[in-house]
């Protein structure tokens, strides 16, 4: 009984990209917050998406995970074309994301969080419908135990964890739930170095698994310490796109600035 | 239990830096957290045991009996509120929704005398209910999809409602003269007396004159109304899917929605609830005076929020409990049936009650300290 169950995520089919983001254009009012991007992630690949304060990497990847909605473009996973209306659109789509700000609701356990809009559905007295606390407490416990995660009370409300701990709930959440395509936002911004390394070491077990990872970072030993690809974002447009190994950090800052 | 292995891997990699970081809490600590989540029990009991010792006639269980009678209805406009309040959000409608429900209901009822008794009773019950939908539908479509803030909102709604009740009612009570009504609201369970010994649902036959004063009733209806609905919402926010979003909503409305939840649609559940509960308590107003007044909710709706505030949850939202409501209603309906024993002036009891809000605040308050 743990997330293994639910198999392991599939390669992109016939060798394609998992996800084919094309032409994606968002406009907020006047502002052009992304133009005209095109963007592959293949299965199993860590692309770092990279770009100065404003440049458009967090609105990207939140038009992919369904907080907005673009304007023009296509996105398909799997070769499938994809509409997201809701982020609840691309979790069923396998698209899990870690945001910056965790996303938690602060009030509710760690085993709550874990299944917020998911909830295991139970039958009391085999009619009344309800969730099943017992259930998802013990798969939170298991999902945290398998991440090396210890906390001291899974009832008490998240707010009372620490920074890291609290990371780890975040994760612990989008792994469970097998994603086909983790997306994560600034993960290492808020936490002390273990925690980091931490996090790293998850990225590159995704990558074992195949399960390609969309990494916003400003930390460039970061990026160029787990990421195969860098994709350089600039006043909402791509002005390059590096295997890592054909690369330095000092050109991908130039081009993060002046472009 | 199965192990994942790329989960293993990774924590293998990197050792538990995480569970240092927080000491557990000291016991002292832990017992103020303890005496933060149990004071309302606590002070309820200190109250009893002051009224019990200063007035004769409190610690009596026919004085419980009506003291339970009488909070009932502002109880049952708790209930409904408490999902609005932990959402983060508040209905001020419910006090002249129920107004109105009641001034429906008897005008309806009124119209239909001499039809079957149970017919006039579903129909008096179903034309309250629409009151409550219609109200929650428009606080709810106001509120989840225009987007205005729930207090002005429901302020809104509060102003339709008073208008239209006194439009409909012309000011005073609307009475319902339906033979054996008042006894839906006003009777018990079952009656004993010491010569017809027990009898169910109405008196022993035959009793009339000042021998109705030696039968006793037990357990009222409107405790056994207010109580079923306590039921219902309690399992509706402690064990259902629906409950678990309301708290989630009032935790963080965005990373509700990131975490696919519809938040809209949840808002306008909570709304149609707590209008509809708001109908449920003037149905019961009905049952227990016979008619209905346009203002009849008016002081509950304060001492309804002022329940829900006792009894733990946070006005910002994200915490409650109905079992807290529910010590919270207890509360305030001890305070003002203890003044009223103690020959005290009885609108003193506003007061009363308005200092039992402000330390159950600062209680809660020191409650988010320590935990912290």
């Amino acid at each position: 009984m743990s997330a293994t169950e639910h198999g392991a995520p599939t390669a992109g089919a016939e060798g394609g990209p998992l996800l084919r983001c094309r032409g994606i254009v968002k406009r907020f009012g006047g502002l052009v917050a992304v133009n005209g991007v095109d963007l592959d992630i293949p299965a199993g690949e860590v692309v770092a998406l990279v770009g100065d304060n404003g440049a458009g990497k967090s609105t990207l990847v939140q038009l992919i995970s369904g907080v907005f909605r673009y304007d023009e473009g296509s996105i398909e996973v799997d070769g499938e074309p994809k509409v997201f209306n809701t982020p609840a659109d691309a979790r069923r789509a396998g698209i899990e994301t870690i945001y910056q700000d965790l996303a938690l609701c602060d009030n509710l356990s760690a085993a709550d969080n874990i299944f917020l809009g998911r909830e295991i559905a139970t039958r009391r007295f085999g009619i009344f419908p309800g969730i099943d606390t017992k259930t998802m407490r013990e798969k939170a416990h298991a999902i945290l135990d398998d991440l090396h995660i210890r906390i001291p009370d899974l009832n008490a409300p998240v707010r009372q964890l620490s920074g890291g701990q609290r990371q780890a709930v975040a994760i612990s959440r989008a792994v469970y739930w097998q994603a086909r395509l983790m997306i994560m936002d600034e993960p290492t911004a808020a936490l002390g170095v273990p925690e980091q390394r931490k996090v790293l070491a998850l990225i590159r077990m995704l990558k074992t698994r195949r399960v390609p990872v969309v990494l916003i970072s400003h930390n460039m030993q970061d990026v160029f310490e787990v990421a195969d690809r860098i994709f350089v974002m600039r006043r909402g447009s791509n002005v390059g796109d590096f295997r890592v190994s054909e690369t330095t950090p000092s050109e991908v800052v130039n081009l993060m600035i002046s472009g | 239990m199965q192990t994942n292995p790329i989960y293993k891997a990774a924590g293998a990699k990197a050792p538990a830096a995480t569970a240092a970081a927080v000491p557990p809490p000291s016991a002292g600590a832990h017992a103020l957290t303890l005496l933060g989540r149990v004071w309302a029990w606590l002070f309820l009991v200190v109250l009893v045991a002051f009224f019990s010792v200063t007035t004769p006639h409190f610690f009596d269980l026919f004085n419980f009996q009506a003291m339970g009678a009488n909070a009932s209805v502002m109880l049952v406009l708790a209930l409904g509120q408490t999902f609005v309040i932990i959402t983060g959000g508040i209905d001020l409608s419910v006090g002249y929704v129920m107004g109105l429900a009641t001034i429906i209901i008897s005008l309806v009822m009124q119209s239909l005398i001499g039809y079957p008794f149970p017919l006039v009773i579903l129909a008096g019950l179903l034309s309250g209910l629409s009151v409550g939908l219609l109200a929650g539908l428009l606080n709810g479509a106001i509120i989840a999809k225009l987007r205005v803030p729930p207090f002005i909102a429901t302020l809104g709604t509060l102003g339709i409602a008073q208008g239209i009740a006194y439009v409909l009612s012309g000011g005073p009570p609307v009475s319902i003269p339906l033979p054996g009504l008042g006894n839906l609201g006003n009777g018990y369970l079952f009656y004993w007396h010491a010569e017809q010994g027990f009898s169910l649902f109405s008196m022993p036959a035959g009793i009339t004159g000042k021998e109705i004063r030696n039968v006793h009733g037990f357990i009222p209806f409107q405790v056994i109304y207010a109580g079923l609905l306590t039921l219902v919402c309690a399992w509706l926010l402690a064990s259902t899917r629906f409950g678990r979003h309301v708290y989630a909503i009032g935790g963080s409305a965005k990373a509700a929605l990131r975490a696919g939840i519809p938040v809209q649609r949840n808002l306008f559940k909570v709304y149609v609830l707590s209008s509809v509960m708001a109908s449920l308590a003037g149905f019961m107003y009905v049952m227990r005076y016979t008619g209905g007044v346009a203002n009849s909710g008016d002081a509950m709706m304060l001492s309804s929020i002022a329940a829900i505030v006792i009894g733990g949850a946070s006005l910002l939202g994200g915490e409650g409990r109905i079992l807290g409501t529910l010590v919270g209603a207890m509360i305030i309906a001890v305070i003002q049936n203890g003044l009223v024993l103690l020959g005290i002036d009885p609108f003193w009891q506003y007061a009363a009650v308005g200092v039992v809000i402000i330390l159950a605040v600062l209680a809660d308050q020191a409650k988010f300290r320590i935990s912290r």
